[in-house]
């Protein structure tokens, strides 16, 4: 057993911190008094999600952010900054090279900045699973902004919209035509898109495509608008627990040259302005509750699954996935004969 | 149920910019499974006991071709100590003459590999220091 104090993690002890991560990260006995130790002191961060391609430049923003919110105020005000870098797990030897860290070597050596890397360990929409109680337990140690670097996500790893406040997509020139900026997904989850690399030939086009699907969505935002009693009587389903549709934000568009810090103070404008919106809007309230009802599902989910697992005859459990195999039922009604 | 990983935190001290050998050794151990955290070139000693603390790794990789190893591996104990990780395993590979390898491993370091090392070595020596 590995003792924590959550105490010294709330005083600031960068010890206790990185051991009690690493207990959560395993799913260690002690994990669930520790997270329930530190929930009540959480709520204050601002969770800020950076998300997009492999190679994008994900890494290089952030820590150009980092620097930025770091910089130009007495080092007392200024905020202080937690990063999560998630990057993949190998599928096959649950190995995994972590290498954010490379980008943000300018953070070294200021202790108002925590940087944890993450290995997704299998989870598939971008983060790991635990990635979720490692924002507890850094809201508890007092840190003011918590930036999450997904995975290199390429459509579908939407997760981080249900985790984070502020969600930054970024994008590299030259990664494919208009048609893919109106696809579903990832910019749909957009609350501010940065084209990155905005120094290479192509950035104007890829700006270009990206406001073209901007105002299309803005357009359709406004029909809603007109058209809401019609929306109203509409049943919700699991993406109305996304952010966009509802939100009176508009998601803007920024060029980067993050290797330089071209494009970051915009930029960071618009992060403070965005949080300010949620606040003022009650979206900031909304976007917990959504969140922790989540939270509250998945768990209620994990613990029905291991109570059922508990109970379940192996032998009859082995006869009828057999039996299913020998295309006597269908897996479902296997399973309306085990539960 | 519990799930541990092996983490490595790879790092290349002091000023030479040949960091082949430190991506092999990163490659390999990943695909032992373990969890590699590579931190890029030129990083001083502070930075390196900084990166191991954040990252509560059980293994410290150092990868020094420029002969400075006498000063720089003593510096990086010393302060992966003044960070509270006494019980972090410091492993050393580069040009390390014999008698310099001696005397790094009274310091306490874990290791030293030269050139040529198999990668499966220094896989069997990590996994039989952090038993898990």
């Amino acid at each position: 057993m590995i003792q924590i104090d959550p105490i010294a993690i709330r005083q600031g002890d960068r010890l206790a911190l990185s051991r009690a991560l690493t207990v959560i990260e395993n799913n260690a006995p002690e994990s669930r008094d520790l997270q329930s130790a530190l929930f009540p002191f959480t709520g204050q961060a601002h969770l800020i999600g950076v998300t997009g391609s492999a190679g994008s430049g994900k890494s290089t923003l952030v820590n150009q952010l980092t620097k930025h919110f770091r910089q130009g105020q007495d080092n007392q005000l200024a905020p202080k900054v937690a990063i999560i870098a998630v990057d993949p797990s190998s599928p096959f030897t649950g190995g995994a090279l972590l290498g954010d860290r490379i980008r943000m070597g300018d953070l070294a050596g200021d202790k108002g900045i925590f940087i944890r890397s993450m290995a997704s360990r299998g989870a598939l929409g971008g983060l790991a699973n635990q990635t979720a109680a490692f924002v507890t337990v850094l809201d508890s140690a007092g840190f003011d902004l918590i930036i999450i670097e997904t995975v290199g996500a390429g459509q579908a790893e939407v997760d981080i919209a249900s985790l984070a406040h502020t969600v930054i997509v970024v994008e590299a020139p030259g990664m494919g035509d208009d048609i893919q900026a109106i696809k579903a997904g990832i910019l749909e989850i957009a609350d501010i898109i940065v084209v990155n690399k905005a120094d290479r030939p192509g950035a104007e086009n890829t700006i270009r495509a990206l406001r073209v699907m901007l105002e299309m969505a803005q357009r359709k935002h406004d029909t809603h608008a007109v058209a809401g009693k019609h929306l109203l009587g509409a049943t919700p389903t699991p993406t109305s627990e996304r952010q966009q549709p509802q939100s009176g934000w508009l998601p803007t568009i920024h060029s980067t040259t993050a290797i330089d810090g071209k494009g970051i103070a915009p930029l960071i404008d618009d992060v403070q302005r965005h949080r300010q919106y949620l606040t003022q809007s009650g979206e900031w309230q909304q976007k917990e509750a959504s969140r922790l009802r989540r939270d509250v599902h998945a768990l209620i989910r994990d613990a029905l699954l291991t109570r059922w697992w508990k109970k379940l005859d192996e032998n009859q459990f082995a006869q009828i996935l057999d039996d299913v195999i020998q295309r006597k039922y269908s897996p479902i009604e296997a399973v309306e004969k085990l539960l | 149920m519990t799930d541990k990983r092996i983490r490595v935190l790879i790092a290349k001290p002091g000023l030479d910019g040949h960091d082949r050998g430190a991506k092999v050794v990163a490659r390999a151990l990943r695909d032992a499974g373990m969890e590699v955290i590579y931190t890029g070139l030129r990083q001083t000693p502070e930075m390196i006991a900084e990166a191991a603390l954040q990252e509560d790794v059980d293994v410290v990789g150092l990868s020094i071709l420029s002969g400075a190893h006498n000063a720089l591996v003593p510096a990086v104990i010393e302060k992966l100590h003044a960070n509270g990780l006494t019980d972090i395993k410091v492993f050393v590979g580069g040009i390390i003459p014999e008698p310099d390898a001696a005397r790094l491993l009274k310091l306490g370091v874990y290791a030293v590999y030269g050139p040529g090392t198999d990668t499966q070595q220094v896989i069997a020596d990590i996994k039989q220091a952090i038993q898990i």
